[in-house]
This record gives C-alpha cells, sequence and structure tokens, in this order.
C-alpha cells in the first residue's frame, strides 16, 4: 500500500470525518477504482490460459484412446468379439484371445482390493478415532506424565508418524515391490498354501499348490500397493465427519463400537467408497509387480495359488518385441483394459452419487 | 495494481507450464540434448539390439572408449525385436539381434544390410533341486517333453533313466519361460524343434511362443529369480548368467547320444560344426559334433551396406574390427564362446564391402 493510499483510508476513517457508507458506495473513490486496461488483459490471459490447459487434457485423453484405437483396428476387424472369449496368445500364429488376461486382471484387483480395504479401513479407523490416545494416555497418567505439555501431544505425534508411514509405502517403486514379493511374499506363503492344497484341495480355491508366482502372492503385494490410497482417503473421509454427529452420538448414550459402525461409518461411506474405487483403478493398472508375481501363465483358474496373467502385464511383456498384427492385437487389448477401468469408474460414481443422496440429510 | 500482482504468479507458471509442454512435444528437443553430448566425444555410434550378447558388448564400447576418448558408443539392450525395428527405422547407427534378421526385415532396409556374427553363446537349462548333488542329465525326450508339459514330477522315468544311481524327488516340475519376446527363447524353441516333431507341430519356434503350463519372467533376471525361488523350477538362460548366478545346470543329450554341459569347449564344437553361408546368416539348431552341446547361436551386428557420414563410418569400422579382434578375449570370462578364425575372416571380409 502507499502512504497516499494509506493517508486516504487514515482520513476515511478518521473519527468523525465522512460517512463510510458513502464513501465505499461511490466508484470514484480512491479505494474503489475501475479495473485498469492491464489488470483486465492479466485477468482475461489467466483464464483463457487455464481454460486452455484444462481442455489441453480432456484433448489428451481422447487423443490416447483414438490413437490406441485406430492402431488397433486391424485386429478390431480380424478378431472381433472373439478376441475377448479366447484364451490362447501366440504370436507365432497369430492366435490371439485375452480372456485368460481379463479374468486374471479382474481376480487378481479384487482380491486385492479386497484386502486392501479391510486393513486400510482399519487404519484410517485407528488413526481417525483416537484409539491411540485411550491407551497412551493411560500410561501417561500411569506414569504421572499427563499434565506435561510435551507428553500429552504425543499421542497425536505417533498418529502423524503411523500416517505418514503408511503413505510412504505409496513411495516405492513397484519394482521393489516386485522383488520382495518374489523373495519374502511367495517362500513365506508358500507352506500354508501348500497345506491347505493337500488338505483342502477339493475347494475350488485351493484346487492347485501354489510352486512359486501366482494369485495369491500377487494379490497380497497389490493389497499393500493400494493400502495407502484407501488408508488416506477412507481417513479423511472419516476425520470429516461433522463434530456435531460425534456429539450427539455419544450424547445420546451410544458406545464408541456403536457410534463408529452405526454413524461413523455410513456418514463416511462416500469417501470410503471413492477412496475403493480409486484402489480399484490403480490395481487394475498396475503393471510391473504382477508381471513379476503372477506368472504370466495363461491360465485360467479359481485357485488362489493358480498362475495367472494380467491385461496390463501383458501389455508390458509383449510390446517391445511385437510384430505388426501382435502390435495390433496388443492395441485392442490396451482399450479393453481402458474400457474395464472407464466402466468401474462410470459404476463407482454412480453407486457414489447413490450413497450421497441418502446420507443428505445428515449433512 | 494489488490484482495484477496477485495475478503475476500463477500467470508465469502457466506460461512457462505452457512453454516447457511446447517445448517438450517440439521433435527438435532431443535433438538438441543429442548436440551437447556430441561435442564432448568427436563421434557417437548408437546402437540397440538384443540383451543376449550386452555384457560382452558394453565391455567392449568401454574398453575402446579408454582407448579412444573420441569415440562414444552407446549400446541399448532393449531386445533383439526392438534392435530391429529401430535399425530397420534408421534411429540407430547399428542393430543387434541373436536372430540375424529375416530376408522380409532385409528387404525393408532400402540401403542393405550386413549381418556379422560377433560373438556366440549357449543357452542352458539351470534347475532348482536343492537335494541333487550331482549334475542332472536330460535325454531329448526329457527336455521336450518338461517343456511340452507332458513330463509332470521328477522322478519321471523319463529322466530317472538317463540319472541312474540318483534319488530323483518326487516333486512337481515347474518350467519357467521367458515372458518376454526375447532372441533366447528363439534361439531355445528353434532347437525344440528341431529335435521334436511334436514341438514343431505345437508351440513352434519364435521370440514368444505359447509355452504350455509354465510360468514366466521378464528377461533372464526374472527368469533366474523364479528358478531361484521356485524348488522343483526347471528354465532356460544364457549360459554366462547362469555362471554369474551360480545355478546348476543340467547336462544336455546332443545328436549323437552324449550327455553335455556346456562350457567354453563343447560351445566351440557346435561352433565349429557348421559351416557358415554367403550372408553369414546360420542357425546352429542341432549342431552335429560328437562333444557339441546342443543349444549354441550366433548373435549378429546389423550394419546398413552404406553410411552417409565417411566419419561415422571409419568409427564403426574400427569399433568392429577391435570386438573381432582383441574385444574376443573378453568372451571366456563373460560365458560367451569366441569365435572360429574363419567366422572373423568371413566378417573381416562382410566389413571390407560396407561402405
Amino acid at each position: 500500500m502507499t502512504p497516499a493510499r494509506a493517508e486516504a483510508v487514515r482520513e476515511i476513517f478518521r473519527p468523525g470525518g465522512p460517512a463510510d457508507e458513502r464513501t465505499l458506495l461511490s466508484t470514484g473513490s480512491d479505494i474503489s477504482q475501475a479495473p485498469s486496461a492491464g489488470e483486465v488483459a492479466a485477468d482475461r490471459f489467466f483464464r483463457a490460459a487455464t481454460m486452455a490447459v484444462a481442455w489441453f487434457t480432456v484433448f489428451l485423453v481422447f487423443w490416447v484412446v483414438l490413437s490406441i484405437g485406430r492402431q488397433a483396428l486391424p485386429s478390431l476387424r480380424t478378431y472381433g468379439v472373439a478376441f475377448l472369449t479366447d484364451t490362447v496368445w501366440d504370436a507365432n500364429r497369430n492366435a490371439f484371445g485375452i480372456l485368460p488376461a481379463i479374468v486374471g486382471t479382474l481376480y487378481s484387483s479384487i482380491l486385492g482390493l479386497v484386502i486392501g480395504t479391510i486393513f486400510g479401513l482399519a487404519i484410517a479407523i485407528f488413526l481417525s478415532e483416537k484409539f491411540l490416545a485411550t491407551g497412551l494416555d493411560a500410561c501417561l497418567a500411569f506414569l504421572g506424565l499427563a499434565d506435561n505439555a510435551w507428553f500429552a501431544s504425543l499421542p497425536s505425534r505417533l498418529e502423524n508418524l503411523l500416517r505418514i508411514t503408511i503413505e510412504l509405502l505409496a513411495a516405492i517403486p513397484s519394482v521393489v515391490y516386485g522383488l520382495w514379493g518374489i523373495f519374502i511374499v511367495i517362500p513365506i506363503i508358500r507352506p500354508p498354501a501348500n497345506w491347505l492344497h493337500a488338505h483342502l484341495g477339493w475347494i475350488p480355491f485351493f484346487g492347485t499348490s501354489l510352486s512359486g508366482p501366482g494369485l495369491l502372492p500377487a494379490s497380497i503385494v497389490l493389497a499393500i500397493m493400494v493400502l495407502p490410497t484407501i488408508s488416506a482417503i477412507s481417513r479423511d473421509a472419516l476425520v470429516a465427519v461433522p463434530p456435531k454427529l460425534r456429539e450427539a452420538a455419544f450424547g445420546m448414550g451410544a458406545t464408541r463400537w456403536e457410534a463408529i459402525l452405526a454413524i461413523f461409518l455410513p456418514t463416511a461411506a462416500t469417501g470410503i467408497f471413492g477412496a475403493v474405487i480409486l484402489g480399484f483403478g490403480r490395481a487394475l493398472g498396475e503393471t510391473m509387480a504382477l508381471a513379476m508375481l503372477a506368472g504370466n501363465a495363461n491360465v485360467i483358474s479359481w485357485s488362489l495359488f493358480s498362475p495367472a496373467n494380467t491385461l496390463a502385464a501383458l501389455l508390458a511383456n509383449h510390446f517391445p518385441e511385437a510384430g505388426k498384427p501382435e502390435v495390433a492385437a496388443l492395441m485392442y487389448a490396451a482399450l479393453v483394459l481402458l474400457a474395464i477401468t472407464l466402466i468401474v469408474n462410470i459404476v463407482g460414481t454412480l453407486i457414489l452419487q447413490r450413497a450421497e443422496a441418502g446420507l443428505k440429510g445428515l449433512r | 495494481m494489488r490484482i495484477a500482482r496477485t495475478t503475476a504468479m500463477p500467470i508465469a507458471a502457466t506460461v512457462a507450464g505452457l512453454i516447457l509442454a511446447g517445448l517438450s512435444l517440439h521433435r527438435g528437443w532431443p535433438a538438441r540434448a543429442r548436440l551437447v553430448s556430441e561435442a564432448q566425444a568427436a563421434t557417437t555410434l548408437q546402437g540397440t539390439g538384443a540383451t543376449f550378447p550386452a555384457p560382452l558388448y558394453q565391455k567392449w564400447f568401454t574398453e575402446y572408449n579408454k582407448a579412444h576418448p573420441d569415440v562414444e558408443v552407446n549400446y541399448q539392450a532393449l531386445g533383439s525385436g526392438a534392435g530391429i525395428k529401430q535399425f530397420q527405422q534408421h534411429l540407430v547407427d547399428f542393430g543387434a539381434s541373436d536372430a540375424a534378421m529375416t530376408d522380409e526385415e532385409m528387404a525393408a532396409v532400402p540401403e542393405g544390410v550386413v549381418l556379422l556374427p560377433m560373438t556366440a553363446g549357449s543357452v542352458v537349462l539351470a534347475y532348482n533341486l536343492p537335494d541333487l548333488t550331482q549334475p542332472l542329465k536330460l535325454s531329448r525326450d526329457a527336455y521336450v517333453g518338461i517343456f511340452l508339459g507332458r513330463i509332470t514330477q521328477w522322478n519321471d522315468p523319463t529322466i530317472a533313466k538317463a540319472n541312474p544311481g540318483v534319488t530323483l524327488p518326487d516333486t512337481r516340475i515347474q518350467p519357467v519361460v521367458r515372458s518376454d519376446g526375447s532372441g533366447t527363447t528363439f534361439v531355445f524353441t528353434s532347437h525344440l524343434s528341431a529335435i521334436s516333431e511334436a514341438w514343431k507341430s505345437g508351440p513352434g519356434a519364435g521370440k514368444s511362443v505359447n509355452f504350455p503350463s509354465a510360468v514366466a519372467g521378464k528377461g533372464n533376471p526374472g527368469v533366474a529369480a523364479l528358478i531361484k525361488q521356485t524348488p522343483g523350477a526347471i528354465g532356460y538362460v544364457e549360459y554366462g548368467y547362469a555362471i554369474q548366478t551360480h545355478m546348476p545346470m543340467a547336462a544336455l543329450e546332443n545328436k549323437s547320444g552324449k550327455y553335455i554341459t556346456a562350457d567354453l569347449n563343447s560351445g566351440k564344437d557346435a561352433l565349429g560344426s557348421v559351416e557358415l553361408p554367403a550372408n553369414l546368416r546360420a542357425w546352429i539348431t542341432d549342431p552335429t559334433g560328437a562333444n557339441s552341446y546342443p543349444i549354441v547361436t550366433y548373435t549378429w551386428l546389423l550394419c546398413y551396406k552404406k553410411y552417409k557420414d565417411p566419419q561415422k563410418l571409419a568409427t564403426l569400422k574400427a569399433v568392429i574390427e577391435y570386438g573381432l579382434g582383441a574385444g574376443q578375449g573378453f568372451s571366456p570370462d563373460l560365458g560367451y564362446i569366441p569365435l572360429p578364425p574363419n567366422v572373423i575372416e568371413a566378417d573381416k571380409k562382410a566389413l571390407a564391402g560396407i561402405s
């Protein structure tokens, strides 16, 4: 603010000065003035620039879909719908079918998502509902440290530490997850998996033995990969439950569990569901870790221990060395993966809207 | 002017973003970036191709660069298929491939192609049978049957017959193969097609084939990791890689019925059993020598018949001559088979034809 302007402001608010209302309403005063030509130009340019960037992003999506679609066209014509139901991928004979990859993608993603959601939601509840504080406060009171300012803030600090640690999982590269899965997860789950197969082999889920890579190790690693997404967004949703709802729930005599299960979770359901859909999207597109852990075998099986294939892994594995007809088939597979992701997102949004409508009165 | 000042930042940011986006979309950008590296080294050669000979090639190119600091050779091991593709599109100065190039692929290069076998190597079957103390012997029926999915247990009589006195475990056999298209797969499946009618009419030969009942890992490291982590696994990797990772390798029955372990001598023997044709392209699908290891291949450098830049041509010739001469000395340590003298002579002759 220039000294001249400050002087003007002081003049106006001087006790017994000119009436404030009149000064403020009149357009010709020192305080409110029409924007200069430069300001108008800058404003217009900024608006145009943001709009251009926004449209460019939309355009990019269409561009990607279009260019993939154009390259997929030859195989769309040749293989048609049979491409989705055939089970053999043999570049030597130009026989391409992706049913095992579709099944494997959905199976591993859903399994990973179920495991990831159970753990992610548990973490979100633990971190948002002051569970950590309950135990720690008792300990601190016992040690006589409850009144100490530093120790009193310990629970929330620990909560932050835990939250950041879990969110850090998202920063680990996919390849590292894949290697960790091969060298740690598979050896750990092999004995129990083979015990299950030996004793409960008649259940389709345990129908084969686990030799190495397979659906279960892939799904477990996938679950860890989607965990940060699910826990972070679910926690935000739970923290955002209106305080008046919380107070009302406890005021009516609800126990903590009743409040969490009957009030907080349903209220935060929209956000939690959004988290799950986001996690699903990530699981569907995850490539490297799955290419390393799923076994890349074109097998359709109910068994959790059977090797499998996924669309993203198929693309990653075959693209670099593919000839013309195979590239077209791979583009077709990419298009199918895009379509699956799109359908998941649309269905998710629809369910989300419905859930939101049902909860309108709560807000 | 308060508004102008607060909007200045986002505007500047947007403009900077747009310029950056524009720059990176612009094709001239990477070319300009390359100019910088070319200023440091007088001549830079760019090559792409097979992963199989990559360790040896990298060794050559770094050693050559040490002796001639003004020459820099960039070799990217993206795979034989990628090598052929980029070579056809003239994105590189030379390519490399374990499967050479087919006549059809060569026809797509208008100025003509010279194929130069630069080194050779064996493909071995590595396995994971922790209780086995002596090297496993696999007959032709056995290893074809395993990869066809017909032999599923390690104590199968077909395997036991070749290993008298050895207690084979009652574990399931888990074949491990390459998930990505690869020259190693091409060499292995070409051999299987050559020795087995059932394989030829079944999965066939190619850089990526439809293996029944196998799990697949990406690249040699992926296959090696799966074999090491899976008791009862068997899979094919290149010899040098198996040596480096200390995996046990099976002795394979060759054409004359002998069980041969992969090493320098058995590889040399296999190379000696094949006469190279005029275009220097020969696949050794089933060597005839009595002591030949059965799965051996040459690997080729792909050069254009004509180069526009005389300096590049001279450098390329010098680098290749180095590889054919002193470079061959690195082969045994890295698990490759040095070229027989007659092949080196043929290479030099072909090299002289490049202009």
